[in-house]
């Protein structure tokens, strides 16, 4: 009946406050003005001690409202780079910063949305988009008193994916486009500098996902924050990263970097276009090599 | 189309007297006496000539029952909360809860009599003893297959154990709750029962024991619909209270 099986271990961590700026780091760093927002320092992963590396020596530098995907074979650690970046894991090696500060503990600033829209079953559509904002500060002192302007803003957002009508229906009403959308407003809502995203389309049907390319798209170009997108879809890399990371098979290892020259906006036109296309198979003989080897 | 809902809201009284009626006539078919098996209507007729002292009774088993199954919903809800949501606490409540839950409560009865004399605080006691299992093991299930990527988003935001619990955890283990409640009151009444047949001087329990002492199995029989029929209210107050407040974990056979 009650197993341990059911039981996640570490529920519940505690949070801790970032470490403070460390100088001698900034000093040290060999771009020192870099624009980078965030950076990944000789940073290596075990699951836990003795274990076989889940992430080979690893460095990246995302720039700030850079938009960033990392693409390769499932079990490569694309997720747990996510988990490294947002703190909910601590790097076994090497230095993990954001923001000019080292991370040490879960950041406080960041959205996320996973393939899965993990949405509360006993809260309408617009109380699970305002659930970030009982949780992050200021907000959460403010919301009680500020209440109908939150709702307003979460009205707003919710329009702008096309969730115009649909903000008191319980999630089990929605289709998992919809719930998706408004996974991804949730995400959003008190405005993250820094987005994670985990195969948020994965589950969705094409046409569903192309959309929502669109839409993430244009939220992104209107308020530009730094984006690192997981997924297995080379198509929905091209469309809509600026960056594109091909990540080797377990231990991960980023092996290639692609600046992706596609210019923006980028619509469902492109996708048809010569460099689009040979964007996608580039990087299909790049994951074909990961695979192969 | 609209006869359905009727079929489905008489069934339950259907098969009741479907049973009551096959009782009836297997008694007098096989023309069993009645200090072996009393027929309904016997039961009945003879509950009614001792409805006052069944009511005293009945009034006093629901009392004792109710009492622990409260305390069994206050304890349950605060060790399934600290079970659910530590790892470390899970490890070392599991094979005490499991050990204690394994013991037949009838045994422990003559030792709570020795600590408190006979009569209610047994009787209480036992029923506590006997109901708060289900709600702990269901409270702490509830918490703790909390999603990990939910967990996530909500620790990405800066949110404290406690933020998590609140949001998230305790509206997520509530179908749970009111689940066991269900099982756990029902049990309450086996619990306090008990007590009162072992050791008491009054009560259902009490009045079953000294009715068959007299031979009298059409009272005994009455005791046992009374508790059926207690324990068939109590269920149902709950189920309500469950389908009103967790509608959303209910949303599959929703009837409208």
């Amino acid at each position: 009946m009650h197993s341990g099986a059911v039981f996640r271990p570490g529920f519940l961590l505690t949070t801790s406050d970032f470490t403070k700026k460390n100088d001698q780091d900034q000093a040290g760093g060999l771009t020192a003005v870099s624009k980078s927002f965030v950076e990944l320092n000789n940073v290596r992963l075990r699951y836990s001690e003795g274990d076989d590396l889940a992430l080979e020596t690893t460095n990246m530098k995302i720039g700030k409202g850079e938009f960033i995907a990392v693409v390769g074979p499932s079990g490569c650690g694309k997720s747990s780079l996510l988990k490294l970046v947002s703190g909910l894991m601590p790097p076994s090696e090497g230095t993990v910063i954001v923001d000019n500060k080292e991370v040490a503990g879960p950041l406080k600033i960041v959205g996320m949305a996973f393939q899965n829209p993990t949405l509360l079953p006993w809260r309408t559509t617009l109380d699970n988009v305002l659930l970030p904002m009982e949780i992050v500060k200021p907000h959460r002192n403010r919301l009680r008193k500020n209440r109908a302007e939150y709702e307003e803003r979460a009205r707003k957002l919710l329009a702008s994916v096309g969730l115009e009508g649909h903000e008191d229906k319980y999630p089990w009403e929605l289709s998992g486009g919809m719930q998706q959308r408004a996974s991804l407003c949730r995400s959003l809502i008190h405005e993250p500098d820094l987005l994670m995203l985990d195969e948020p389309f994965g589950a969705l049907d094409a046409f569903t996902r192309e959309e929502l390319w669109d839409i993430l798209q244009n939220l992104w170009m209107v308020r530009p924050f730094t984006v690192i997108l997981v997924t297995h879809d080379l198509r929905e890399a091209a469309y809509l990263a600026d960056t594109i990371y091909v990540m080797s098979k377990r231990p991960g290892k980023i092996l290639v970097e692609r600046e992706n020259p596609l210019p923006r906006p980028r619509d469902q036109e492109a996708t048809f276009t010569q460099p689009f296309t040979d964007l996608v198979h580039e990087l299909r003989s790049h994951i074909r090599d990961v695979r192969e080897s | 189309m609209k006869k359905k809902p009727n079929l489905s809201k008489a069934a339950p009284w259907l098969s009741a007297i479907g049973l009551f009626v096959l009782w009836e006539l297997i008694v007098r078919i096989f023309n069993i006496p009645p200090y072996v098996l009393p027929t309904p209507s016997e039961s009945i007729i003879v509950g009614w000539q001792f409805h006052e002292a069944i009511w005293m009774h009945a009034v006093h088993t629901l009392y004792t029952t109710l009492a622990g199954f409260a305390i069994a919903v206050v304890f349950g809800v605060i060790l399934g909360a600290l079970v659910g949501s530590s790892r470390a606490i899970y490890d070392a409540a599991n094979p005490l809860l499991v050990g204690f839950n394994s013991v037949p409560k009838v045994a422990l009865v003559p030792v709570l009599v020795m600590w408190f004399g006979i009569g209610t605080v047994p009787a209480i006691i036992t029923a506590f003893l006997i109901s708060f299992f289900p709600i702990v093991v269901n409270v702490a299930t509830g918490l703790a297959t909390l999603e990990p990527e939910l967990r996530d988003v909500l620790r990405s935001l800066g949110a404290t154990r406690t933020d998590i619990l609140v949001k998230v955890g305790f509206p997520r283990a509530m179908p749970y709750f009111f689940a066991s409640l269900k099982v756990a009151i029902t049990l309450a009444f086996v619990g306090s029962v008990i007590s009162e047949t072992v050791a008491s001087n009054v009560g259902v329990g009490y009045l079953m024991l000294s009715a068959s002492s007299k031979f009298n199995m059409p009272l005994v029989f009455a005791g046992l619909l009374v508790i059926a029929v207690m324990g068939i209210a109590m269920y149902e107050i709950f189920n309500v209270i469950e389908r009103r407040s967790t509608k959303w974990a209910n949303r599959g056979n929703q009837t409208t």
